[in-house]
């Protein structure tokens, strides 16, 4: 690929200018510009009327000691990652491999598994609540128990993790399947002709080509956990053993008492969590490139 | 790159078992496995389906896990007519359609400069855009919110005179946010392209505008499907920015709003559920026709090169 010069004309220029300004000013006015002015406003104790008043890291430090549904929140937005990571995503890689075989019935099964997705997580929340309602909520109904699904705060976390994996492993999946799709099938050919096996054949041959699609889907992962809202908002508004990050930085400013240095502070940390992820990921993925 | 796999349609029907394939009982084993977690899969919706069509007073005597002693459709209607679904069904349309067209647009000229021009930074813009969509919201939606509630707008254009409480602000929310990701997977698209294909309308002494619209657009067709089918559905889902930038009720769209048919003290979980299945049912239908596309778009992000 020879770099060309080429020299545009005025009017090329112009477009040029106008279609990217406007994509820039979008981006930066939208989300850069209000990302940014989230850390400048964390050092604030700005309640959205009077006047802002700078107060350098207090409202980190009442973050931390003053504030328990911070550490709960940190604690839900781990269990949620981890849940993800190493439940749903497996689940969906393991399903996405068996349906790689040539079955009769593989799209009719890749439909269903993949259905939840579409969903929208507020309605996923209403179902959960079909579900795991203690009153006459089908679990408890089937299962004899008298548990308070979503009530109990040391339990609720876990059943509504379990559905947002629901909507999790369907993802996956086809993002798997998609990459599976693109493996030479010479490869695992190759690996059997040497008297691999098919786990053999799958650990040592496949999944190491499957690196990039690895790499998008541990970001998926991520992203998915630490932007969880809508599930828990739609459950019980993310409260009483429900807590996570994006729930308290909205509570603290659509609820009564407008604390938008204090929410701000809870978004930074949450900013800096995804940034981690955001960098290494593009580093990965435009490393590729060259 | 090649996504299909040679399909040799006389395995998939009975015959001998072509060696090295898992012998019979394994393969019972697996279509059993398969079909008990899809029915794990479709048991939530079946159930919501299910419990929408029973009345309140039943379920609450017997769960809702019991034999049916009244099907009613009463609360579709009720959820139709009662909560005004109709309406909320215009907000999101209100919202989406312009939201998806203008993305796309502002995206694909992106992707084609990006991809296409050898113009400089690109690079850094395209990281920039691309960064930006993998942000949670929540990390940039309390300036956001502020600074919607000072840009004016005339009145014409939003009845509360600000980009707060507007459906231009949602709009333009929801395109700088799906932005970066379209115009992601719209570049990788585009560098797959053939630049010989340009290359003589380059000679013409084609602009920058032709190259683009009339050159480069018809090409990406399937991914100009693949990202609207996407991007409807994304934004269709979207519960949070309504949420927080939107006050008055009516207003709202249909996904949010749902949550008007919680009642204050007393929740009718029944009516929820008709209400939910309405919400998902366009979802539901443009996933099924239009499989192929959506699995595309979340696929072309995934796996290029």
């Amino acid at each position: 690929m020879a770099a060309k010069t080429r020299r545009y004309s005025a009017r090329d220029v112009t477009i040029l200018v106008i279609g990217l300004g406007v994509a820039i000013i979008v981006n930066v006015g939208l989300i850069w510009g209000p990302t940014l002015a989230s850390i400048g406003l964390s050092g604030t104790s700005w309640n959205g009327i009077g006047p802002m008043e700078w107060v350098g890291g207090r409202n980190y430090v009442d973050l931390v000691n003053d504030y328990p549904p911070f550490w709960s929140a940190i604690r839900n937005n781990v269990l949620w990652l981890g849940f993800l990571g190493l439940v749903a995503t497996p689940f969906g890689l393991f399903c996405a491999v068996l349906l790689d075989r040539r079955l009769k019935l593989s799209r009719v099964y890749q439909s269903v598994l993949y259905t939840p997705v579409v969903l929208s997580l507020a309605v996923v929340g209403f179902i959960a609540q079909l579900v795991y309602s203690s009153d006459y909520g089908v679990l408890n109904a089937v299962t004899g128990l008298k548990v308070d699904w979503l009530g109990d705060r040391s339990i609720n976390i876990w059943v509504v993790m379990v559905a947002a994996a629901w909507r999790h492993v369907g993802y996956v999946m086809i993002i798997y399947l998609a990459g599976l799709k693109a493996v030479d099938p010479a490869l695992k050919e190759a690996a059997a002709i040497d008297g691999a096996n098919e786990a053999q054949a799958f650990f040592r041959v496949v999944f190491p080509t499957l690196r990039p699609v690895n790499v998008i889907v541990l970001v998926i992962t991520v992203i998915e956990a630490l932007r969880a809202f809508d599930i828990v908002y739609a459950i019980n508004k993310g409260r009483n053993g429900l807590e996570l990050l994006s729930v308290l930085v909205t509570e603290n400013i659509v609820g009564e008492a407008s604390r938008i240095g204090f929410g701000s502070a809870i978004a930074v940390i949450l900013l800096v969590i995804t940034l981690g992820f955001i960098v290494v990921y593009l580093s990965q993925l435009f490393k590729e490139d060259r | 790159m090649t996504l299909t796999a040679p399909v040799t349609p006389r395995e998939l029907q009975d015959g001998p078992p072509p060696v090295r394939r898992p012998a019979r009982p394994l393969r019972i084993l697996l279509y059993a496995f398969l079909s008990l977690v899809a029915l794990g899969w479709v048991l939530p919706l079946a159930l919501a389906v299910y419990a929408s069509l029973r009345p309140y007073e039943e379920t609450s005597r017997l769960g809702y896990f019991s034999l049916p002693e009244h099907l009613t459709l009463d609360y579709y209607g009720e959820a139709w007519s009662q909560a005004e679904l109709p309406r909320y069904f215009l907000n999101t349309l209100i919202v989406v359609i312009p939201g998806v067209l203008i993305t796309l647009f502002m995206a694909s000229f992106t992707a084609f400069a990006i991809a296409r021009l050898r113009i400089p930074g690109r690079k850094a813009l395209l990281i920039t855009f691309t960064a930006g969509n993998l942000l949670p919201p929540q990390v940039l939606i309390t300036p956001l919110y502020t600074l919607y509630t000072l840009v004016p707008l005339p009145s014409w254009l939003s009845d509360s005179q600000s980009l707060y409480d507007s459906y231009l602000g949602l709009i333009l929310v929801h395109v700088g946010f799906q932005f970066g990701f379209c115009v992601f997977v719209m570049s990788n698209f585009m560098r797959t392209i053939p630049e010989e294909i340009t290359e003589a309308a380059l000679v013409d002494g084609a602009g920058v505008w032709r190259r683009y619209w009339q050159l480069t657009l018809p090409l990406c067709r399937p991914v100009l499907a693949a990202l609207a089918t996407l991007e409807f559905t994304f934004m269709y889902n979207d519960f949070l920015w309504a949420l927080v930038l939107m006050s008055s009720g009516d207003k709202l769209p249909v996904t949010s709003a749902l949550n008007n048919l919680r009642g204050q003290f007393f929740t009718d979980y029944n009516l929820l559920a008709a209400g939910s299945m309405l919400v998902a049912l366009p979802t539901l239908i443009v996933f099924q026709m239009l499989h192929k596309q959506f699995v595309a778009g979340l696929t072309l992000g995934a796996t290029k090169g």
